[in-house]
């Protein structure tokens, strides 16, 4: 009973990614198809890869007959920005368990989005992080399933639908500002934001902004730590 | 390109995707509870939440030949972007937020909508 009414929270939780998922997940599945990969090997790219641009970009560079190097160079640098998303979880996945590993590997821009602004709020402990994220790739997987076995005729009219994405992030924006009542990381976030938006190409701007809003939370909070000699606020 | 050649492929993207998530859980293992990181993990996410938000608006084009631009990529965007912020603030119902947002933006972009 505990267990269907845990699962049924985390569905609810995971509702607007499935919007998301499931239209963008289908248009990996069908890109995929499109250059010539088995459905097998789209599958698979959903089940081990479970990244969203990623995968795109997997899917143009297999088309363009790249070499594997190029290929995790390029993989790296377009999801290095994962490495900020694990610094700040550091503490939050202490104890998770035989969760952990999956929790690691799960953790795309939406799941990092869902888990931090429920973390404190509404108590989403390790197992409901864990539904969360296995429920978020089982949209990704079923969605590039019918991208795959559909292919271009989609008989729902569904444009405009990934919008859910957006607004899933707008809501989370505003959720962390009613929690944390500063302005600081939002000031910070839209000027490293738009900065990036003027001097970056566009494969590079999420890293650059998050890269860049990092390390201006690192001077601050040097910039703290040297006024309060011992304390940390 | 054969099978195996395939199954090379995806696992070589699977492993560094794969890399850049657990690379600082293994490597700060046994810094979780320092103060820079605790910093890190409570002013970290809102900014990344709002970069993210900037970056699902980037490709926004306030005109299109010389008019408002009512395409997907227009006016429609910012107008159902107001929407969620004003449900939100209004209900405080993330789902009605954004199910009240989408539809909107649906609407707009598959029915036409003329400034």
């Amino acid at each position: 009973m505990r267990h269907s009414h845990a699962w049924r929270e985390a569905g609810v939780t995971t509702l607007p990614v499935m919007f998301g998922y499931l239209p963008l997940g289908a248009a990996f599945g069908i890109l995929a198809i499109e250059v010539g990969i088995p459905a097998w090997g789209a599958l698979l790219m959903s089940l081990l890869i479970y990244a969203g641009a990623g995968q795109f970009l997997a899917v143009t560079l297999l088309a363009a007959g790249a070499g594997l190097v190029e290929v995790a160079v390029a993989t790296l640098m377009l999801n290095s920005r994962h490495l900020f998303y694990g610094l700040s979880l550091l503490r939050r996945f202490q104890g998770a368990g035989w969760r952990k590993p999956y929790l690691v590997f799960a953790l795309t821009d939406e799941t990092y989005s869902l888990l931090t602004t429920h973390a404190s709020d509404a108590g989403l402990d390790h197992a409901q992080a864990f539904r969360v994220s296995l429920l978020n790739q089982l949209w990704w997987v079923l969605g590039s399933m019918a991208g795959v076995l559909v292919g271009t005729t989609l008989a729902f009219d569904s444009r405009g639908i990934e919008f859910a994405l957006t607004a899933l992030f707008i809501v989370l924006t505003l959720e962390q500002a009613r929690r944390l009542r500063q302005w600081l990381p939002f000031t910070i976030a839209l000027a490293t934001g738009f900065g990036a938006m003027l001097l970056l190409p566009d494969r590079h701007l999420l890293l650059g902004a998050i890269g860049a809003a990092s390390l201006v939370l690192l001077a601050d909070y040097r910039h703290r730590h040297n006024r309060q000699p011992g304390g940390c606020p | 390109m054969n099978g195996l050649e395939l199954l090379g492929f995806i696992m070589v993207c699977a492993a560094a995707t794969l890399a850049t998530r657990v690379v600082p859980f293994v490597a700060l293992a046994r810094q979780a509870e320092h103060p820079l990181i605790l910093h890190l993990g409570r002013y970290l996410p809102p900014a990344v939440m709002m970069i993210l938000v900037l970056y699902a608006l980037r490709d926004f084009q306030p005109l299109a030949d010389g008019h408002l631009n009512a395409a997907a990529d227009g006016w429609p965007m910012i107008l159902a972007s107001l929407a969620v912020v004003g449900l939100h603030l209004w209900q405080r119902n993330a789902l009605l937020s954004i199910i009240g947002g989408t539809g909107a933006y649906m609407a707009m972009v598959q029915l036409g909508w003329a400034p």
